[in-house]
């Protein structure tokens, strides 16, 4: 698949914004000790919220034709794009709601209960933009249950940097919220090394099922047109073997290697904030590397009428 | 109804007239235009609703050329429609014909991605999806004589590869040929029920070989006989 670059920047930047609004507001809720103050709350939740409406911004470049982009909540029955989209947009009354108590001073289950509500809504949200990919029985390496799970664990992972990132500005940090983030790099770098493995095995539609002949071997002579096409540019996107394996290299040492050196660092040597700030540019680097080979590594069944034998 | 096509595998020619017919009638037609970019240029693109691509079937001595048209299969479970989020993507209820409809398309592509066919083209021109339509501004055109209501790549075949009916109806000549000669879907397991039918090609007749006599007198005059022409 083609690697859209607006695509890239829209699901890595908007998942960390709904994993930093989770976060922050699920800390709020649940934590009995005070990380943050409202202050750092509204600076945090607000950081989520740009980064959010960022991401939005950019899904629609890649349209190819936006001003009919009001459209695409109608068909929320069916769609996970459209479904996507609906909840994104219903996030937004509710982490201003959120933001509002906050900021009025307000405490009690009323806060508690958006807070959550805010949280559980953000990880539906980035949950319905995995299932965008998970649900395509035509792409192999998307049609399976640890698409939406990486999307959910990496932004919560980027959002969780962030916030430890916010929080150590201030007098609440504890080690808490240290070993919280090192506990969800573990688990964001698990699931993905288990799709790593998992993607390499081949299997699925050949190009036997695809042309009917499944007795024979068969082989394409001439691909019909001469120059490129539509389909071709969309779905012919190939990386050579190695430098996929290096790509992935790069991904386990930047989005979590890295960073988990830096968390642990943060415990003894550096301080907090200087860690913290290497270990978000390090995941960023790494989860924005990581969503280029979601995309690379996908091979549609569509190539199997350009000549490809299995995809 | 259940409208679609069959294509006969064993008399396609691979001439691409069905290709060229469908660029010219739907270029023309309520979809139209099917961008061409750079038409005259290196790499000239455009949209087609049909492609034919050339497979050889089979090793040597047993193989064969085989040509293969492809245009949108019409699913019954067409996945480009439950995916796609504007509502611009639609399977018509009173026959089966899958359509766009252009004023309401985004061009997000995700209707392509859906689709196992490739029987989807975005229009980088007008920014907007497009597929074969069974020629549905011709089946139903009433001024045309009636053996004309039928897509233009039927009508113009030139080896009657095509075939154009309702799939509904057990006995129309679609349903009774595929019945007869075993008419396949493609990628059966991605579970869309394709609409559209292939026949596979029949089997080959098989042909007497001359052989050569290989008595000793024989292989004396081939000799001679090279020996002379030269």
């Amino acid at each position: 698949m083609h690697p859209a670059f607006s695509v890239i920047f829209f699901t890595v930047t908007s998942g960390a914004g709904y994993g930093l609004f989770a976060i922050t507001a699920l800390y709020h809720a649940l934590s009995k000790h005070q990380v943050m103050t409202s202050d750092q709350i509204l600076l945090s939740s607000g950081i989520a919220l740009a980064l959010i409406t960022a991401g939005l911004i950019s899904s629609t470049f890649h349209l190819a034709n936006p001003k009919n982009a009001w459209r695409a909540f109608s068909r929320v029955r069916t769609s996970w794009l459209a479904r996507e989209g609906l909840l994104a947009i219903l996030f937004y009354p509710i982490a201003f709601a959120y933001l509002f108590f906050v900021w009025s001073g307000m405490q009690g289950a009323l806060v508690n209960g958006t807070a959550i509500l805010g949280a559980v809504w953000a990880i539906t949200t980035v949950f319905s933009t995995g299932m965008i990919y998970a649900c395509l029985k035509t792409i192999r390496q998307w049609n399976n249950a640890l698409t939406p799970v990486n999307y959910i664990l990496l932004g919560v992972m980027l959002g969780a940097i962030i916030y430890a990132l916010v929080a150590s500005m201030g007098e609440g940090m504890t080690k808490g919220v240290i070993t919280t983030s090192a506990y969800i790099i573990a688990a964001a770098a698990i699931s993905k090394l288990i799709y790593f493995f998992w993607v390499g095995a081949p299997a699925g539609s050949t190009i036997n099922t695809a042309t009917s002949f499944t007795s024979s071997m068969v082989r394409l002579l001439d691909v019909g047109h001469t120059a490129g096409t539509f389909l071709t540019d969309e779905f012919g996107y190939q990386v050579a073997r190695h430098r996929l394996i290096a790509l992935r290299w790069i991904v386990a040492i930047f989005a979590f290697g890295l960073p988990a050196i830096m968390v642990w660092l943060s415990l003894s040597t550096l301080s907090v904030t200087t860690a913290y700030m290497v270990a978000l540019l390090s995941a960023f680097a790494g989860v924005v590397t990581e969503r280029w080979l979601f995309f690379a590594e996908a091979r549609h069944v569509v190539n199997l009428y350009h000549g490809s034998q299995q995809c | 109804m259940k409208l679609g096509l069959v294509i006969d595998l064993d008399t396609c020619v691979g001439c691409n007239a069905c290709a060229v017919a469908c660029k010219q009638w739907n270029t023309s037609g309520t979809t139209g235009p099917l961008s061409d970019l750079e038409p005259y240029g290196k790499d000239p693109t455009g949209v087609w609703f049909n492609r034919i691509r050339n497979y050889e079937v089979g090793d040597y001595p047993n193989n064969k050329t085989v040509h293969f048209p492809m245009s949108c299969m019409h699913c019954e479970d067409a996945a480009c429609v439950t995916v796609c989020p504007t509502g611009a993507s639609y399977k018509r209820e009173e026959d089966g014909i899958v359509l766009v409809d252009q004023d309401k398309c985004m061009g997000c592509n995700y209707c392509a991605w859906a689709c196992p066919y490739g029987a989807r083209e975005l229009d980088r021109e007008e920014g907007v999806m497009k597929k074969c339509t069974l020629c549905v501004d011709r089946i139903y055109d009433e001024n045309l004589p009636e053996d004309e209501r039928q897509p233009a790549c039927v009508l113009t075949c030139p080896s009657h590869a095509r075939y154009f009916g309702d799939f509904d109806d057990p006995n129309s000549e679609v349903s009774v040929i595929s019945r007869e000669r075993g008419g396949e879907s493609l990628m059966p397991e991605m579970g869309y029920e394709p609409v559209n039918k292939y026949l596979p090609p029949r089997a080959k007749t098989n042909v007497q070989k001359y052989v050569n006599e290989t008595k000793s007198i024989s292989k004396v005059k081939d000799w001679v006989n090279r020996l002379v022409s030269r």
